[in-house]
């Protein structure tokens, strides 16, 4: 038997139910973004030299909303994650 | 490229250095038993564990390796930056939770919760040590860099072999072994702690300088007395030839309404004055022993296809690479043993979420800062043009020994944060995945530490010997190569585990061992491996593109799916 306190957390109830449906949820929404990008990138690579906010080009402006929008919506993710209830 | 050794660079670095072991052995006192060596206890606050993420997370490829690709190639190296932070999402919203409910120290541990296979365990802990070293290698490399950068110690050459190169991926590798075999996860943890949270802060100050320093031409016009030759598109004006290699691979040399200086910018202001200014573009011609200076717009900079040129081909086939990469980043940061390990270090499920946030939200932001960072470089006039990996420390440089020396040393504990971690997961792969679980030898607390610590000398050497070898590939894109591999090994074990009932035993073995060993495969025959490998620079290699993620992750999925079928009936189903 080993002395340590490492556990494995095999609880599985409707909080964390609730919590993978709505990462699965989140992870579709921020995969079109991304496959959007991608997307574009590829086949219509000219359309990220068009000017967009405050003289910044789409390749600039899209670059760093993805990045932006992995910090918000991990944020909002974890303010709507229920925790479990207590026995 | 003329520069001075500088000793206040080097007592500055020491003195990191010396603060990072002195931390290692201190912590290390605390970690005698296996839950303690591997795991922290389990005990690690979610804030704590979240900057530690960043801290293994941001290694020598997103701070060197990124930052250089941007600064010689352009937009192309920040979507490094985009795909290595989408890979968090899939981390986040898949993976942080179930993950942590399914294990005890490794990932192995998870994939084998609800099996207890022994084939499960070798396969796992084989695909650890592979993906492990191949994410090893890039690290040693910017380490090698950042030590001759800082040494300027004479050229020394053996047998093509760079010495001073290979002085310094020595010296990073005995540092690390020494922290991971006195410590553990305990002094790993708070040592990427450090790490990533002085990355962050010092980097933010960095760009501000950049800012406030703003953008000022630094080099003379192509046309200035060159000869004139056919301008091709993008280019703006002549070429200028040269035997001597520039002062620097990127010179400002005009900007609009004819300035010389900018004087301090904004974030958008900045980007902009790049876009209208006029950059020369130094390459080396090998065939004439001439570097050509070819002048271009800055807003040439600022788009895709700089460095995959393949997007810009009307042939499918040849965007295929940048597709695959973009599909190994967003892939590839839930599959990688070093991060998910981190998952353990955690009392339960909520913390490991928590700490994934806080996680996404620093190396999210770092991450922007890199766009600045490689922009800076760019017209800082100081880009050694034999070395992509050192535009960063280099830009720090143009600011004074003192930002340089802070950087370098960052840099460095940069290194050995994420070495640390790395090898720590080889070590636990080996210690309790193969010698305990596989091979049945039961060790006491005692037993299994040992056995981790020499696992991690051998992987060590092992890694340090590759990194010599490897010393003329940029590290963000070996990184990018290590992403695919993991992604291809690991992340459809892991998802098809959390959501698909039918998954096997025999389906899992099959699909880590076909995603781990088709990746390496694919990747050991590609022009790139030919060229940097094994030094053939002409070969162009079997493969149709460098990335092999696009091919070995559905293929990795297909092969579980189809064994699974094959070899249901005689297994029991999984309850998810």
């Amino acid at each position: 038997m080993h002395a340590d306190t490492v556990k494995p957390d095999t609880g599985v109830d409707a909080s964390s139910i609730h919590n993978a449906r709505l990462g699965i949820v989140f992870f579709l929404f921020y995969f079109l973004l991304y496959a959007g990008f991608v997307a574009i990138v590829t086949f219509k690579y000219e359309w990220m030299a068009r000017p967009m906010l405050g003289g910044l080009n789409l390749a600039i402006v899209y670059g760093m909303g993805l990045i932006l929008a992995a910090i918000v919506m991990a944020i909002i993710y974890m303010l709507l994650c229920k925790r479990p209830v207590a026995p | 490229m003329p520069q001075q050794t500088s000793v206040l660079a080097i007592v500055i670095f020491l003195m990191f250095v010396g603060f990072t072991l002195g931390l290692s052995f201190w912590l290390g006192r605390k970690a005698k038993t296996a839950g303690g060596y591997f795991a922290a206890h389990g005990q690690v606050g979610w804030f704590v564990n979240g900057i530690a993420f960043a801290g293994d997370y941001l290694s020598a490829a997103s701070f060197l390796g990124i930052c250089g690709m941007i600064a010689f190639y352009g937009y192309d190296g920040f979507l490094y930056s985009i795909g290595f932070l989408a890979g968090w999402v899939v981390a986040l919203f898949v993976i942080a939770e179930p993950i942590k409910r399914l294990g005890k120290y490794t990932f192995a541990d998870a994939l084998d919760a609800k099996f207890n296979s022994k084939g499960i365990k070798l396969a796992a802990a084989i695909s650890t040590l592979v993906v492990s070293i191949f994410y090893l290698i890039p690290q040693m490399v910017g380490a090698g860099s950042l030590l001759k950068a800082l040494l300027h110690l004479p050229a020394h050459n053996w047998h093509g072999l760079d010495l001073n190169h290979a002085l310094g991926v020595i010296v990073v590798g005995g540092v690390v072994i020494t922290i991971v075999v006195t410590a553990g996860m305990v002094s790993t943890t708070w040592v990427q702690f450090i790490k990533g949270s002085l990355l962050v802060v010092f980097c933010s100050g960095l760009v501000v300088a950049i800012l406030a320093n703003g953008i000022n031409v630094n080099g003379e016009r192509a046309s200035d007395g060159a000869a004139s030759v056919t301008v091709a598109p993008g280019q703006l004006a002549a070429t200028r030839v040269t035997p001597e290699p520039p002062t620097s691979a990127r010179q400002v040399t005009a900007l609009e309404g004819g300035k010389i200086v900018t004087g301090p910018l904004g974030p958008s202001e900045f980007i902009a004055e790049l876009s209208d200014a006029t950059i020369l573009q130094w390459k080396k011609d090998p065939a004439a022993g001439m570097w050509v200076g070819t002048e271009v717009r800055g807003s040439d900079q600022l788009v895709p296809g700089g460095y995959f040129t393949g997007i810009r081909s009307p042939e499918l086939v040849k965007k295929l690479d940048f597709i695959s990469l973009m599909l190994a980043l967003f892939c590839g940061t839930a599959s990688l043993p070093h991060i998910l390990i981190r998952y353990y270090t955690v009392k339960d499920a909520a913390a490991a979420r928590k700490s994934t946030v806080v996680g996404i939200i620093s190396i999210g932001f770092f991450y922007m800062l890199t766009l600045y960072i490689g922009l800076g470089a760019m017209v800082s006039g100081a880009m050694d043009p034999a070395d992509s990996n050192m535009a960063a420390p280099l830009l720090a440089r143009t600011f004074g020994d003192v930002p340089f020396a802070l950087i370098t040393a960052i840099a460095f504990t940069t290194v050995l944060g994420t070495v640390s971690g790395l090898i720590l997961a080889a070590a636990g792969a080996v210690a309790h995945d193969l010698i305990e679980s596989v091979m049945g030898h039961k060790l006491n607390d005692h037993a299994k530490v040992g056995a981790a610590k020499w696992a991690s000398v051998v992987v060590g050497a092992i890694a340090v010997v590759l990194g010599i070898l490897a010393k003329d590939f940029n590290v963000g894109f070996l990184v990018g190569w290590a992403f695919n591999v993991a992604a291809s090994a690991n992340l459809p074990a892991i998802v098809m585990l959390l959501f698909w009932r039918g998954t096997t035993k025999q389906g899992m073995i099959a699909s880590i061992l076909v995603g781990t060993f088709g990746s390496v495969t694919w990747l050991l025959l590609t022009k790139e491996a030919f060229a940097n490998f094994y030094g053939i620079k002409t070969h162009d290699g079997y493969m149709p593109f460098s990335q092999p993620g696009l091919v070995t992750i559905p293929l990795s999925f297909a092969v579980l799916v189809v064994v699974s079928l094959l070899t249901r009936k005689s297994n029991y189903r999984i309850a998810v």
